[in-house]
């Protein structure tokens, strides 16, 4: 029989109101409130050895403690699992059965399970580590979700396939995988064309991306006092690529010695971007990383200084995540090294 | 316009002494097809390997993959502008070779070649590893410019389909299959009902390994234009062109262009195909307004009510594609896009480029930055050692038990924007 | 990229022929390029002819850097 470790609020713990949102937790064996009747769906096959209380507001102002003190509660269990929840809109609620949940799994290495309304902002943070199931905006929909939350435990207990979102109703958790389907692209391309002329439903294979936006930064005041250095996704490395940068969906940037260079020329340098015609770029790389020109505004004093080394990695279908993570740590270099402004050159 | 698809069903290729297609079987000739390719004096050298379906083989660096056809009848010859002249096709009998096809290797011309397994976990990502395929390696002269070389690979490809499929020259075939298309006023009156759809083929001209040929004229610098569709199945269009090869249109993927075939599939059933518009995809800003402009208006001149748009590559033709998407919603046309995406290794980065708010149908051939280990195979075809260069592999991708490690942006065809192959993306 | 570094307080200009994607991924600063293949450069003109275009548009795009703008900009 396999054990599960239940959290729950002081509300559902049956411990009081908001009175008792101060609440250290509590350990009490067996299930408790909701997870009476959890432990009915789970039958033989499981059975919730303990139940963990905590306040919302004690949870929510010392996270870290609280978290402590409650992975502290649960290990001596040795469960296969740990529950949250379910815990509807309640936001203080919400962001601790997502924290307990991503807390435990990190910490026992077990499966976890939540289940929140999708707006509540602990589904919000924590929908990428740790299953949440959707229920509804109120406790009105317990009866509802108490079965789904035992079968999909189950599920995950067992170790069995987990399906898509849309058949097992957790929250979308943003990983986009390939699956081989019956129809080719084209056939379904013509048979979403045609329900779209026919005004019928249709559901788009790939929902529009939003990219965040952000401020922009604080003009340089007087450029011929800055630190100016330069930036490409053009994949112009040092002849013989030595950080062996890939020519796509590159996984690093490489940082590279122009300290005397006035220009870039085809014998020194080379491009490794596989996604252009590389013949310009290799008969003069400064088409796409411009140092002949930077060094000259240097020289009649238009820039106080170019760094002397340019940061370097390869644009071509490079995932946006490995983008941001290399700017990250070529930002985190340029505040190190003084540089106030950056030029950016990309294919 | 009328077109017959012979079909003659390829069961095995064999190196004999003559060539011949008989039973099912495609007899080949070396020496003689060598000679053929070797009228190219840029060739320095050729040789000629068979890959069957289910054996442990591996074809690696591939530039372009071609299905063997010949024009047994009518207009012109098949790819017009290279082997046929530049006279018009699309029309009389075309003997095709089914389950078979021609993948040229030898001599990488530059990154974006890919590989072909014939079993193993590598062959669900395409259809060519169910085909019998003929591999003519092509070592060109020394001192060849990359651009040169380039040609010589892709026409000697285009040389070896047809000869494979001449050899099927009047005799009967396995199956047969006629297309009609009629001409556009005459469609219009015949299917007053029908909603008229326009297929925007979207076309590479960015510069070595991403160029496409009409009629053997470069797409670079055309204005939007139209083709008929039974062109397309004779080879009007051909593959100069990488991009990634999990997603560059090869010339088979021109050749049996899958939404030409649906859409003709359901002429005068559920739509009235009007016609196919080809809109290239430049490298400038410009040039991308301008023919997505053009392209929309051509859509708006013919009447269109719908249009399904496939791309070729990716990045920068996402605004290709937006563009049209966009142009063409603005004037009441409804549209779907054919794309794909690399949204990273884990799936969770934005899979496009570019986006627009008016692609609200949108068909996913696949993320090609998925990550896979490919089973050691017992033979490779070619130079295994390519793949740390290519689109998809890195420099650790061969692994000491002879696996490959590698996106499958890697494998020829896998996430091919014109829908030819039967892979989607779904959220978890 | 850019936005990334924009973040950090150093202000970055993107130089880049297919404006469109930099505009949609959210660049602030962002100063049109020549052609994918050669964004600072034009293999269409004679060598120095060639190099004054490329000290200009770098000269415009040092300048996008002194530039105060409180939202995405295309110089």
């Amino acid at each position: 029989m396999k054990k599960i470790v239940h959290y729950l609020n002081q509300f559902y713990g049956q411990l009081g109101g908001e009175e008792k949102a101060d609440l250290k937790p509590i350990l009490k064996e067996g299930p408790v409130g909701p997870g009476m009747a959890l432990a009915e769906v789970l039958g033989q096959e499981a059975a919730i050895a303990a139940t963990v209380i905590c306040g919302d507001n004690y949870f929510a102002d010392h996270q870290d403690e609280a978290l402590a003190e409650i992975l502290d509660m649960i290990a001596p269990y040795e469960p296969d699992m740990v529950i949250a929840g379910p815990g509807f809109n309640a936001g203080r609620y919400g962001l601790a059965c997502g924290a307990v949940c991503s807390a435990a799994k990190e910490k026992f290495h077990i499966p976890v399970l939540t289940a929140l309304y999708p707006e509540n902002p602990g589904a919000e943070m924590y929908h990428k580590p740790v299953y949440i199931l959707k229920t509804a905006i109120s406790a009105t929909g317990m009866r509802k979700i108490i079965p789904v939350m035992g079968k999909f435990a189950l599920k995950l207990l067992k170790g069995e396939e987990v399906g898509f979102p849309e058949e097992e109703g957790y929250i979308p958790q943003g990983y986009r995988v390939n699956v081989h389907t019956v129809q080719n692209g084209a056939e379904r391309g013509v048979d979403m064309l045609v329900k779209k002329l026919r005004g019928e439903h249709f559901v788009t294979e790939l929902p529009m991306p939003v990219f965040d936006r952000v401020p922009p930064a604080p003009p340089v005041k007087d450029l011929t006092k800055a630190k100016i250095a330069m930036v490409t996704s053009g994949g112009i490395v040092p002849k013989g690529n030595p950080d062996h940068i890939e020519s796509a969906n590159a996984s690093r940037y490489g940082i590279y010695d122009i300290t005397g260079l006035d220009d870039l020329t085809g014998d020194a340098f080379m491009t490794v971007h596989g996604g252009y015609d590389p013949v310009y770029a290799t008969e003069d790389p400064d088409r796409v990383l411009p140092l002949d020109a930077m060094r000259q505004i240097e020289k009649e004093g238009g820039i106080g200084e170019l760094y002397n080394y340019y940061y370097a990695t390869v644009g071509n279908t490079t995932a946006v995540s490995s983008a941001k993570k290399f700017a990250t740590e070529i930002a985190q270099d340029m505040l190190r090294k003084g540089i106030q402004a950056a030029i950016l050159t990309s294919n | 316009m009328k077109l017959t698809l012979n079909k003659f069903y390829v069961k095995d290729i064999q190196f004999a002494q003559k060539s011949a297609f008989a039973d099912g079987i495609l007899y080949v000739d070396k020496k003689e097809l060598a000679e053929y390719l070797m009228e190219d004096p840029n060739i320095q050298s050729v040789d000629f390997d068979i890959a069957r379906p289910g054996e442990s083989v591996r074809i690696i660096p591939i530039k372009d993959v071609i299905q063997p056809r010949y024009k047994q009848s009518g207009t012109g010859q098949i790819f017009p502008g290279f082997v046929g002249d530049v006279e018009t096709v699309g029309n009389g009998q075309t003997n095709v070779l089914e389950d078979c096809c021609v993948a040229t290797s030898g001599k990488i011309v530059a990154f974006q070649e890919g590989i072909i397994d014939m079993c193993g976990l590598g062959a669900t990502y395409n259809s060519f590893s169910k085909m019998n395929i003929l591999v003519p390696l092509i070592y060109p002269v020394e001192g060849l410019d990359k651009h040169t070389h380039e040609a010589t690979v892709r026409v000697a490809g285009l040389k070896t389909a047809a000869y494979m499929a001449k050899q099927t020259l009047n005799q009967n075939p396995d199956a047969s299959e006629t297309y009609e298309h009629e001409s556009i006023l005459e469609m219009g009156a015949k299917y007053k009902d029908l909603p008229k759809v326009v297929y925007v083929d979207m076309v590479q001209c960015q510069g070595l390994m991403h160029d496409t040929y009409v009629y053997g004229l470069n797409v670079k610098g055309i204005l939007s234009t139209m083709i008929g569709p039974l062109e397309v199945l004779d080879g009007a269009i051909i593959s100069g062109n990488c991009a990634a090869p999990g997603h560059k249109n090869a010339t088979i993927h021109h050749e049996c262009n899958p939404v030409i075939m649906e859409l003709l599939k359901r002429h005068g059933k559920d739509l009235c195909f009007v016609g196919v518009l080809l809109n290239n995809e430049s490298a400038m800003l410009t040039e991308k307004k301008r023919a997505a402009y053009y392209t929309s208006n051509l859509s708006q001149l013919l009447g269109a009510d719908g249009m399904i748009i496939t791309e070729e590559g990716g990045g920068n033709p996402e605004t290709d594609l937006m563009l049209n998407c966009r142009f063409h919603e603005k004037k009441g046309i409804k549209t779907v896009l054919i794309t794909d995406e690399y949204c990273g290794r884990d799936g969770a980065s934005q899979g496009l480029a570019d986006v627009t708010p008016e692609a609200d149908a949108v068909v996913t051939n696949g993320n090609g930055n998925q990550f896979v280990v490919l089973p050691k195979m017992d033979r490779v075809i070619g130079d295994v050692e390519t793949v740390k260069i290519i689109t998809g592999g890195n420099a650790n991708s061969i692994g000491q038990d002879g696996s490959l490690s590698v996106e499958i942006a890697a494998i020829m065809g896998s996430c091919c924007e014109m829908g030819y192959e039967h892979m989607t993306t779904r959220l978890r | 990229m850019a936005k990334t570094i924009e973040s950090f307080g150093i202000p970055c200009v993107h130089i880049c022929s297919i404006v469109p994607i930099s505009e949609a991924v959210g660049a602030n600063r962002i100063l049109p390029a020549t052609a994918i293949p050669y964004p600072t450069g034009d293999p269409n003109l004679p060598k120095d002819e060639e190099f004054k275009l490329r000290k200009k548009m770098v000269l415009r795009a040092l300048n996008t850097l002194t530039v105060d703008i409180q939202k995405q900009t295309v110089f």
